[in-house]
């Protein structure tokens, strides 16, 4: 099985990796290139602990393989804040307590980014769809989808 | 249990604990800096996989692994027969058979070799070179059908002198609790309702598979680094299996990706630290999803009967339950507690419950929040909710006038101290949504849930830096924010900003013993622990203090994060702050610190009362929850943020139990759905917010009236669901989970 | 392994046709789902993404032709598409959660035959059409001869789908799907139907397509189901005896899902509901 050879771009970073054929993104990611805020927890699609965006869309990098990022931008957790600035969403995370255990917590930011993206004034329900791929066992989801809407509301004010 | 040992609360007014301070690792954990247990690697290492056992019961004939050892890329590979067995303990022995099957796979996904390779992909390949010969034994999956005359028997002589002669092989303890004489308090009853409940078994369903990286040297030595509820644990369970002095384990905790109960045992260490042993090289493992459904500790599915008799002015006169928990495939079900909880929550003169320990072909269960109580509480709740429904009194009103208070002599024999269940009947019973209109096809329902909490072996070493800042080490690995606890408590003690402390979870080589982090117990223990670390630490500071302004240490005392000199003849000095102490510390006596090691009792029990509003669609079965509210006694909340939280997940956890989530057998007893796709957790869209009312009880054994709060939240949701669907559906569910195809059927029949 | 990424028709076509044991790669969601449980090992997988055809929603005789590598949240953006086929659109758009619909597509669904596919009944109930190429030339075939069994398709070696056709959508017509989950969200369906109907200026239906999921070998096309509501105004009798058809064509298997009786009763409940949707949508009684 010979490597396939992958120019991409990660958090905006251009990047070039080597993988086998059969790899998965999140493998890439965590294996090859020490991005390791990207988790497995299922590698089925079913638990969103791996979401990333591909051109803009989030996706379960557990269901993507490594070569199809050629020439793709790749958008990770490791690239939601700008330097020591936090997203809104992180802060807001931290503020609402929107974590116990944390192994979700990159997932679930990177597609309330995309929802936000989409739709800046999400109700509670239309956010728990949208997260609904996101599955956490520990906060039976109310402080996140509140640190959701939250957020959602200071960045509609800011703008 | 000394639920009578003396009072170490103090009524005292609070500045940092009760506040919602920002976690200190929560930068860490939305940036995706903090590393979990798949997060870590090391030079060189292998990748180490198990093979499985695709039966759920068969005799290893024999296991060829040449074929595997032989391909290009495979450093070691392991069977049982690398393992001495534990004759003197078959505690551990049980826990290391279940690691790697010996002559019998008693399940399937029972491990049954593994192997480490230089790559994923080759140690992928390798399990499939190696030939196991089976011979396939009939199995038995379920709680009732195990201790049929003539069902399959998993282990012969592992009974235990409580099991009756002629009994099933299954059987391997039998207990009982109670009080009183119930056949003369059921007489005594207007009417006596006897039914029989089942549950199936749930995952514990944390989102992080097990995972740890194992280094073992020529020297003897080794380190590991997993994701546990417990490093000590592994430490001393695998120091054990190993036959290896405990100090020459270093066992780190990385950060855990939940638990519940589920990680308070090993899978994967021992398996890795022998194929580092024998590699030579460092290994790392981290289960599939499928295997952690197939392979590691789902709770027990239970079978119980209840007999209730009440007055029909609601007093309950008698009660009864018969509890059967299978565990997996090894002795250890938690019928004991389920048996001890049951009526935990009432005031009853004539009470008893007989729990069986029951072993079948499924994995063997670990520990999931609350081990054994929901379930008793399910049978226990719905039948005491029948009884008041029937005799058209109020559910609440019901429980208030049974309710166990102050004074009252449990079932499973402790008397209590003050307690805070009839608080959160009260508040339930007070609170807008007890008194909301329910529209067509809606029910409500309601439960209480009791659990024991816990104290358990406990270390804190505190230490005052130079510039005046503060660490706190402790061996409880953080679960749920319990680093931002400490910080708190230790905060508040020395009277210092929140910001100055941080805590850290430490390696097995920094403190000693430690238990699991289990039973709600960190924030009561670890923070006990951390309380009388800081007031060691202050005594110290003050004797500095004294020191330096020439007058005796009684004559000085802590306030406001200061020293002052306050006794008669102390003359006049100003304070000095734990910062200006700190900083001579080298020219007064050396560094400074406190510690504490203990073994708290006192942990005090804790209780609950849920409410919960459901509709049902006739037509499909299909529940959904449009309400909730949990009312539970915290003792003192230390960060408020994070009891809601617990209260919520806990709630959730069982509002997926009560409906969708089940362990679900084929007729060859594999396991139809080892995925999050047919192994159904809540997602955000099933589930309304979850209300919370925190009630403070101070519990008399912790300095700040803190009690364990994570277990107690999972109890009464099963019930509490079941109560409100078969009021909505009009037909009294008695099999959880109530999935839409049960649920259906029996509005169907009626 | 081997991962190839051809630019044209063409070469997928080629390629596909010198390789028996590749797997066409669109969304991925089935696929490598199936790889990595190690449930099919393939020598090469096609990914045919970089097809510019593949990639387009593009209107077509008055109807709709979506390429290959459409992925649902995409038709969901569409709102044309959206306002032509709602039952289609909204049947693709439960498949998974938001991660998975910006990679599934319908024409993965309908080749992974999973007999309860969420978009699949929509599109027959939609008398769509697929467009097969392959080293014999292209044709179109309807979509409900596609699969013939759980995980098996009527295409020939060499052969894929490289797009679906929606016809044009009649005056006063709608469609409409529903599934049965045990949950809200991410689950496979237990139970589904898809209906599509036309009525004339009175209200009467004079069209219907009727499918049902997850209750049969495939998705079933029930034109005894169909039946009960032309001629009607879709009232409350024709429903009736659509349900009692619905669950009278449902021949189900028991599974981990759900019973046989429970599949077949709410086969009905389902076909009901779905036609009362359909019915709004075409403009009918409400």
């Amino acid at each position: 099985m010979s490597k396939v050879h992958v120019t991409t771009s990660i958090n905006g970073d251009p990047t070039e990796f080597l993988c086998e054929p059969d790899s998965t993104l999140l493998d890439v990611l965590r294996d090859e290139l020490g991005l390791t805020g990207s988790k497995e927890g299922c590698g089925t699609g079913d638990c969103g602990a791996c979401t990333v965006t591909i051109n803009g869309r989030v996706v379960c990098s557990c269901l993507v393989l490594g070569a199809e990022a050629e020439g793709a931008e790749i958008g990770t957790i490791e690239g939601m804040a700008e330097g020591d600035k936090l997203h809104p969403l992180q802060q807001k995370f931290i503020e609402h307590a929107a974590l116990q255990c944390g192994i979700c917590t990159p997932g679930i930011l990177v597609a309330a980014k995309s929802l936000l993206e989409h739709n800046p004034d999400p109700t509670e329900e239309e956010a728990r769809y949208w997260l609904a791929g996101n599955l956490c066992r520990c906060t039976g989801y109310d402080k996140i989808i509140r640190a959701v809407l939250a957020t959602a509301a200071d960045m509609r004010e800011a703008s | 249990m000394a639920l009578d040992s003396k009072s170490e609360y103090d009524v005292r007014t609070f500045k940092v604990v009760g506040t919602r301070v920002q976690r200190p690792d929560g930068v860490d954990k939305v940036t995706g800096k903090a590393r979990f247990g798949a997060d870590i690697t090391a030079p060189g290492m292998l990748t180490g996989l198990i093979l499985r056992s695709p039966h759920a019961h068969a005799r290893i004939r024999s296991i060829d692994t040449s074929a595997a050892e032989a391909l290009p890329g495979v450093h070691a590979v392991v069977t049982s027969a690398d393992f001495t067995p534990i004759d003197d303990d078959d505690f551990t022995d049980d826990i290391l058979a279940n690691c790697m099957a010996r002559d019998k796979a008693l399940y399937d996904g029972h491990a049954v070799a593994a192997v480490a390779a230089s790559s994923g992909h080759i140690a992928k390949a390798a399990l499939k070179l190696i030939k196991v010969d089976y011979e396939v034994l009939p199995h038995v999956t379920d709680v009732d059908k195990a201790i049929e005359p003539g069902a399959p028997v998993l282990h012969e002589g592992r009974s235990d002198e409580t099991v009756p002669e002629g009994a099933s092989p299954n059987i391997i303890s039998r207990c009982e609790f109670g009080h009183g004489d119930v056949e003369a308090g059921l007489a005594k009853a207007d009417r006596v309702v006897e039914r029989s409940f089942k549950t199936e078994a749930t995952h514990q369903g944390y989102i992080e598979p097990h995972a740890c990286l194992a280094q073992m040297s020529t020297d003897g030595t080794a380190d590991l680094w997993c994701c546990t509820q417990g490093h000590y644990m592994v430490r001393n369970t695998c120091a054990a299996i190993f036959r290896m002095e405990q100090g020459q384990l270093r066992v780190t905790a990385s950060e855990i990706g939940g638990g519940f109960g589920g990680k308070t045992t090993v899978f994967l260490e021992p398996v890795a630290l022998m194929l580092a042993r024998k590699s030579g090289r460092p290994v790392k493992m981290v289960m599939s999803r499928s295997e952690v459904l197939r392979a590691t500790g789902p709770t027990s599915s239970s079978s119980v009967d209840v007999r209730i008799g009440m007055t029909k002015d609601g007093k309950i006169t008698g009660a009864f339950a018969e509890l059967r928990y299978q565990g997996g495939a090894y002795p250890g079900s938690p019928v004991e507690m389920g048996a001890m909880s049951a009526f935990a929550a009432y005031d009853l003169e004539h009470v008893k419950t007989v729990g069986w320990d029951i072993v079948c072909n499924r994995p063997k269960q670990a520990a999931y929040r609350a081990p054994g109580a929901p379930m008793a509480a399910f049978a226990v709740e719905s039948a005491i909710d029948e009884l008041a429904k029937g005799f058209g009194l109020d559910p609440i009103e019901v429980r208030l006038k049974n309710a166990a208070r102050e004074g009252t002599k449990s079932s499973y024999g402790v008397t209590y101290p003050a307690i805070g269940l009839e608080a959160t009947l009260r508040t339930a019973r007070d609170h807008p949504h007890w008194k909301a209109p329910l529209g067509p096809n809606q029910g409500r329902g309601v439960a209480c849930g009791f659990w024991f909490n816990f104290g358990g072996d406990t270390c804190v070493s505190l230490n005052i830096t130079p510039d005046g800042t503060v660490t706190v080490s402790e061996g409880n690995p953080d679960i749920g924010g319990s680093r931002a606890s400490m910080s708190m408590m230790a905060a508040e003690e020395l009277g210092i900003p929140y910001e100055k402390v941080r805590t850290i979870v430490a390696d097995t080589g920094s403190l000693g013993q430690n238990e699991v982090t289990d039973g709600s117990r960190v924030t009561f223990a670890v923070g006990l622990a951390t309380i009388k670390a800081a007031r060691a630490a202050k005594a110290e500071m003050c004797k500095r203090a004294a020191m330096t302004w020439g007058i005796d240490p009684e004559a000085v005392e802590w306030r406001d994060g200061a020293a002052h000199a306050t006794g008669h003849n102390a003359g006049e000095h100003p304070p000095m702050t734990l910062a200006e102490i700190a900083a001579i510390a080298s020219n007064t006596g050396g560094p400074i610190a406190g510690h504490c090691e203990a073994n708290p009792e006192g942990a005090g029990v804790s209780f609950a009362t849920h409410m919960v509003d459901t509709e049902v669609d006739p037509d499909t079965g299909a529940t959904k929850i449009l309400r909730y509210t949990v009312f539970q006694d915290a003792g003192k909340a230390v960060h408020p943020d994070y009891v809601e939280g617990q209260f919520q997940g806990g709630a959730t956890q069982g509002i997926g139990w009560a409906l969708n989530e089940e362990y679900i057998y084929g007729e060859d007893g594999t396991l139809q759905n080892p995925g999050f796709l047919d192994y159904r957790v809540p997602v955000a869209s099933d589930l309304p917010m979850i209300d919370t009312v925190i009630l403070e009880i101070p519990n008399p054994g912790h300095p700040y009236g803190v009690r364990g709060v994570g277990e107690t939240s999972i109890v009464p949701p099963l019930a509490a669901v079941a109560n409100a669907v078969s009021e909505a559906a009009d037909v009294r569910m008695t099999q959880i989970p109530m999935s839409p195809p049960r649920l259906l059927s029996a509005i169907l029949a009626k | 392994m081997q991962y190839l990424a051809p630019q044209t028709l063409d070469d997928a076509v080629k390629a596909l046709a010198s390789q028996p044991d590749a797997k066409v790669l669109a969304g991925g969601t089935d696929l490598l789902v199936r790889m990595r449980s190690d449930m099919i090992h393939p020598d090469v997988v096609l990914d045919i993404k970089r097809i510019d055809e593949t990639r387009r929603i593009t209107q077509e005789d008055g109807g709709w032709r979506i390429g290959a590598s459409v992925s649902a949240a995409e038709m969901g953006e569409n709102a044309a598409l959206v306002a032509d086929w709602p039952g289609v659109v909204e049947a693709a758009n439960l498949i998974g959660s938001t991660q998975i619909q910006g990679r599934c597509t319908i024409v993965g669904n309908l080749c992974n035959a999973s007999p309860a596919a969420d978009s699949v009944p929509a599109m027959v109930a939609a008398n769509a059409t697929v467009r097969v190429v392959g080293p014999e030339g292209t044709r179109d075939v309807p979509v409900q001869e596609i699969p013939v069994s759980p995980g098996k398709t009527s295409l020939k070696p060499g052969e894929f789908v490289a797009s679906v056709f929606l016809p044009p959508r009649p005056e006063r017509s709608g469609d409409a799907y529903l599934r049965f989950i045990p949950r809200t969200e991410m689950d496979i369906a237990v139970v589904s139907a898809g209906v599509a109907l036309q009525l004339d200026e009175g209200g009467t239906c004079t069209a219907a397509r009727v499918s049902l999921g997850a209750v049969a070998p495939t998705v079933l096309l029930v034109p005894e189901a169909a039946d009960t509501l032309i001629g009607t105004k879709v009232d409350e009798p024709a429903l009736e005896a659509l349900a009692k058809a619905a669950s009278a064509a449902a021949k189900p298997i028991a599974d981990k899902r759900g019973t046989v009786e429970y599949r077949v009763h709410v086969a009905g409940v389902l076909a009901r509901r779905a036609a009362v949707i359909a019915r709004n949508r075409a403009g009918g009684a409400s």
